[in-house]
């Protein structure tokens, strides 16, 4: 199984290619709009802010590889961000469009303290996630939520998680596993 | 709000696993990703590294420790001591760190702040503060700054900081209880997670931490005996603290 992570820009995306090789996945970061296209499963990682990191995806073609990956139905994986990014637009920055893969947009978090960092129960599952963010998606592709946010969300070939399923221990590798036994 | 977080804190130097007591006389406790390892298979939420040396030529080295525990656990991690820098910030987290914690340099330039978290996002970047009497010490602990600690924390809060990790240093290594009085002080100050450090002798002393912050740090009470996290685990269930199932 091959999986490639986009890289576009600052942050931790090497997590995010352990977690995968951890479970037998041939997983590598890549700036390449072939290697997106080409893959048995694409993640796009949640790194820095929605501007730089809507920039960093456009520089690279990448904003165009994933849109046409997910309409020709190749299994695809936001994680964090790069689930708020797959939406039509997010608040973050005074407002950024996003890739549209996603009906809906995401809204800074309004409730308790923000950013919204810890473990916290994602249902239906009942199973503990790591979150770390400040803006949340709203969109009617939820499928489970956390405290009442939107904690992963999906439509068509697009799977995208607000938690951080690489730093959720076993979990969260089950989750991963999950999603390379569906790619 | 998501669970009370268990926090393990390691201090690093030259490659090992230290532990001093008011930040003083270093003793050897153990090796960074083995301890790291043990404290994650006994239901640690996260961890935080803190290179106590921070030696300009011992960079290359953490990067490399950085990326061989990143390897190893499945769970976050902050790194800390001696980020100065966009740059220092982005090689932790490019070697697989979540957070990079900012002290010393930050205060001597808060625009740091600001620059960590609009590269990075705010979730990134810790801000650390070493308090005594309400003041906080730079360099440390070793230098005073005039500055009080529920002050410094508004600041970074507006310059983007997105979690303040707050060291009483009067209490800190003693194991007799965090400061409950500085650190609601800095709680209700801000509107970002808080972890409490200093302090914890006794599963009472933790769960109190947790009533007015959101994660504790756990040093001195760990160190002896990893293992003890398991434990402290179970008491603070049986004190009413919801932590998660780590299993």
């Amino acid at each position: 199984m091959n999986v490639a992570v986009c890289a576009y820009g600052a942050g931790n995306v090497r997590s995010v290619v352990v977690a995968f090789e951890r479970l037998g996945a041939a997983a590598e970061v890549t700036e390449d709009p072939r290697d997106v296209a080409a893959a048995d499963l694409a993640v796009l990682p949640g790194v820095g802010s929605a501007a730089s990191a809507m920039d960093g995806l456009r520089e690279r073609g990448l904003d165009e590889a994933l849109r046409e990956r997910v309409a020709d139905g190749g299994a695809t994986l936001g994680i964090c961000l790069g689930l708020q990014l797959a939406l039509e637009e997010t608040e973050e920055d005074g407002g950024v469009g996003g890739l549209g893969i996603v009906s809906g947009r995401a809204v800074r978090i309004r409730d308790g303290r923000v950013p919204r960092i810890g473990w916290a129960t994602v249902e239906p599952s009942g199973e503990a996630f790591y979150f770390a963010h400040s803006y949340a998606a709203e969109t009617p592709a939820a499928t489970a939520r956390s405290e009442g946010i939107v904690a992963v969300a999906e439509q068509g070939s697009f799977v995208g998680v607000q938690f951080h399923p690489e730093k959720s221990g076993d979990a969260g590798a089950r989750f991963l596993e999950r999603c390379l036994s569906r790619a | 709000m998501p669970l009370p977080r268990l926090i393990p804190c390691l201090d690093v130097a030259a490659g090992r696993v230290v532990k001093g007591v008011r930040f003083q006389g270093l003793q050897d406790v153990g090796d960074p990703v083995e301890l790291g390892a043990t404290y994650s298979g006994a239901g640690a939420d996260e961890l935080v590294y803190l290179d106590v040396k921070a030696t300009l030529d011992g960079r290359p080295a953490l990067i490399e420790l950085v990326a061989r525990i990143a390897d190893r656990l499945a769970i976050p991690f902050t790194v800390g001591g001696g980020v100065r820098s966009v740059a220092d910030a982005e090689a932790l987290l490019a070697a697989g760190a979540d957070k990079v914690s900012v002290n010393s340099a930050a205060l001597e330039r808060p625009e740091l702040v600001r620059e960590l978290a609009n590269r990075l996002g705010s979730q990134a970047v810790v801000v650390a503060i070493d308090a005594s009497g309400g003041e906080v010490r730079s360099r440390a602990g070793s230098r005073t700054t005039g500055r009080g600690a529920v002050e410094w924390a508004r600041e970074a809060e507006q310059h983007g900081a997105g979690e303040i990790l707050l060291t009483a240093i009067d209490t800190d290594g003693t194991r007799s209880g965090y400061d409950l009085e500085l650190t609601a002080a800095v709680a209700d100050a801000v509107a970002l997670p808080v972890i409490a450090s200093g302090g914890a002798g006794t599963a009472r002393h933790v769960a109190d931490a947790l009533d007015v912050a959101q994660a504790a740090l756990l040093a001195s009470i760990l160190h002896e005996r990893p293992a003890r996290l398991v434990t402290l685990r179970e008491e603070l269930r049986e004190l009413g603290v919801p932590l998660r199932d780590a299993a």
